[in-house]
């Protein structure tokens, strides 16, 4: 949490087509070994901010800069809704995708590789499944896979977007102790969620995102500024230029999850 | 008649029969393999209008320099980006959804394809370039079909993972900053196979071998590893089938071929033991 700045966005606006702009000048730093969540309604461009982050989409404008000058090898867990569910693959085919960044086309998988992917299985529960095609996963099951994939690559910097999404409440719990045991362990977590609860739970900062960044830090204290807020209709937060951080949108009781 | 008379002695004695069975059996191994991605990728109606898309530009060089391979090839191929681009541009500027978009430019390469050849070619000249002529391949023929299918296989040897990955999860294989050529090398030996298999089976029927065989193959496998041989196996074998009705029955050679490739297909889509209407019926429709 109080490790030096490991990436650094300066002022980051990613424009799709010729009019949305998914993100505006979003500035923000993030820590080594820091586990964040950014949070913020649908089309606030939390996705977009974490393709950026992981080289899917480059900036249209402004900068994104990494400690020593390299870029640390991140391990990224796409939005499930983005992923062809029904593709002729085993479980361990994709988990063993995770070595794709470092093998390339031309070289093997080898028997270690191996050993970490079933490891990676063991670990979220899915040993018994590695043969099994994914079309045959429940919607749990296939994110406990998109998971072991993450561990399997053991990444540095880990960026997660919406890995809750149609997990039930138990698979959900598992999910955060990995991504607990990630953080004691010193990677750097960044997370794309909006169930309140679990921000406001596990994770110790966040970024606020409306388009812009309407503000990042301490969890406790974006909620303090009701940046965050149970009370807070994320669907209704006003445009950015009229939302300040000392005067948030008016209450109303529902929160997205 | 004995066995041998009727399937093997066809092929013994007959040189264009030979002939057309080489070309079906480059073109399934080439184009098969290519029809699993188009099929996974959720394109298949796109490739039946990328298909046409070559017509307006076989007509021009028919026109211009004859019927000479290469210069059909070249102008299958022009024609091809020019209406890929087409397509590109208009959904993405104009008001105008995807499935609209094919279904406008399908009909307008495929129309304007026949009114310039109208201008100059017979009716035999049309007939040929719609339906192809698979009993007709010559050696130039036969050669660049087999150059495509050494190109398609080794392209496909050497960007295969990442084709998976782009068809599967295709942010994850952006964010592992490798595979950048993937899609593009990738429709560009779909083009080059339309045009090559174009030459036997005609605009409007040569993905029958790409698309269907895999198509069926789907209902058989759900691995990746077994789909892609099953489907260039299910195209030989109708190739083979094919040619034997339509020289026993006296039918057209082609459509013959194709027409048992959609009854491999529509065949697994009802008894296969994987996604076939038996298995959806049993489930009671779900």
């Amino acid at each position: 949490m109080d490790g030096e700045p490991l990436i650094t966005l300066r002022e980051v606006s990613v424009t799709y087509g010729s009019r949305v702009r998914a993100l505006q000048s979003v500035s923000g730093v993030f820590r080594a070994g820091s586990l964040t969540a950014v949070a913020g309604p649908n089309g606030s461009g939390k996705s977009t901010l974490l393709k950026v982050l992981a080289g899917v989409l480059r900036p249209t404008s402004g900068t994104m800069t990494f400690a020593g000058g390299v870029r640390p090898v991140m391990a990224y867990l796409p939005q499930l809704a983005h992923l062809q569910r029904d593709f002729p693959l085993s479980v361990e085919d994709v988990v063993l995708t995770g070595f794709y960044p470092e093998l390339g086309e031309r070289r093997g998988v080898q028997n270690r590789h191996r050993v970490r992917a079933r490891k990676a299985l063991r670990a979220v529960g899915l040993e018994g499944r590695a043969d099994r095609p994914i079309a045959d996963l429940s919607g749990g099951e296939f994110q406990r896979m998109l998971f072991a994939r993450v561990m399997a690559q053991d990444a540095p910097v880990i960026l997660l977007d919406e890995p809750f999404t149609a997990v039930d409440a138990v698979t959900t719990s598992r999910l955060i102790q990995l991504l607990l045991a990630w953080h004691r362990e010193g990677r750097t977590v960044i997370c794309v969620l909006h169930d309140l609860l679990l921000i406001k739970k596990y994770f110790p900062e966040s970024m606020v995102l409306q388009g812009k960044c309407l503000g990042s830090g301490h969890t406790h204290r974006l909620f303090e500024q009701k940046l965050l807020s149970f009370d807070l209709d994320m669907a209704e937060l006003r445009s950015p230029e009229d939302v300040r951080a000392d005067h948030p949108p008016s209450a109303k009781h529902r929160h997205d999850s | 008649m004995t066995l041998d008379d009727t399937l093997i002695a066809p092929f013994t004695h007959f040189a264009f029969l030979r002939r057309a069975l080489v070309a079906c059996i480059v073109l399934s191994v080439s184009g098969a393999p290519l029809g699993f991605f188009m099929n996974q990728r959720r394109m298949a109606l796109v490739s039946d209008a990328m298909s046409h898309a070559i017509l307006p530009g076989v007509a021009v060089a028919f026109l211009v320099a004859g019927a000479g391979v290469l210069s059909l090839t070249i102008g299958g191929l022009i024609a091809g980006v020019v209406m890929a681009l087409a397509a590109v541009a208009l959904s993405r500027y104009a008001h105008l959804r995807e499935d609209a978009v094919f279904t406008l430019l399908f009909l307008l390469s495929l129309t304007s394809g026949i009114v310039l050849l109208s201008l100059k070619g017979s009716n035999l000249d049309l007939l040929r370039l719609l339906f192809g002529d698979v009993l007709a391949m010559d050696d130039a023929s036969l050669i660049f079909m087999t150059g495509v299918a050494v190109v398609t296989l080794h392209t496909l040897a050497l960007i295969y993972r990442g084709l998976i990955l782009d068809g599967f999860d295709p942010d994850f294989l952006r964010a592992s900053g490798r595979g950048r050529g993937t899609r593009l090398l990738f429709f560009a030996v779909f083009m080059i196979n339309l045009v090559a298999a174009f030459q036997a089976l005609g605009t409007l029927m040569a993905l029958g071998l790409m698309l269907l065989p895999s198509l069926a193959a789907g209902f058989w496998t759900r691995r990746v590893n077994v789909a892609l041989p099953l489907g260039i196996l299910i195209a030989v074998g109708s190739s083979i089938a094919g040619l034997l009705i339509s020289f026993h029955a006296n039918t057209p050679a082609g459509p013959t071929v194709v027409l048992v490739c959609g009854s491999m297909c529509l065949a697994s889509a009802l008894v296969g033991p994987e996604g076939s209407a038996r298995i959806g019926l049993r489930r009671g429709g779900a």
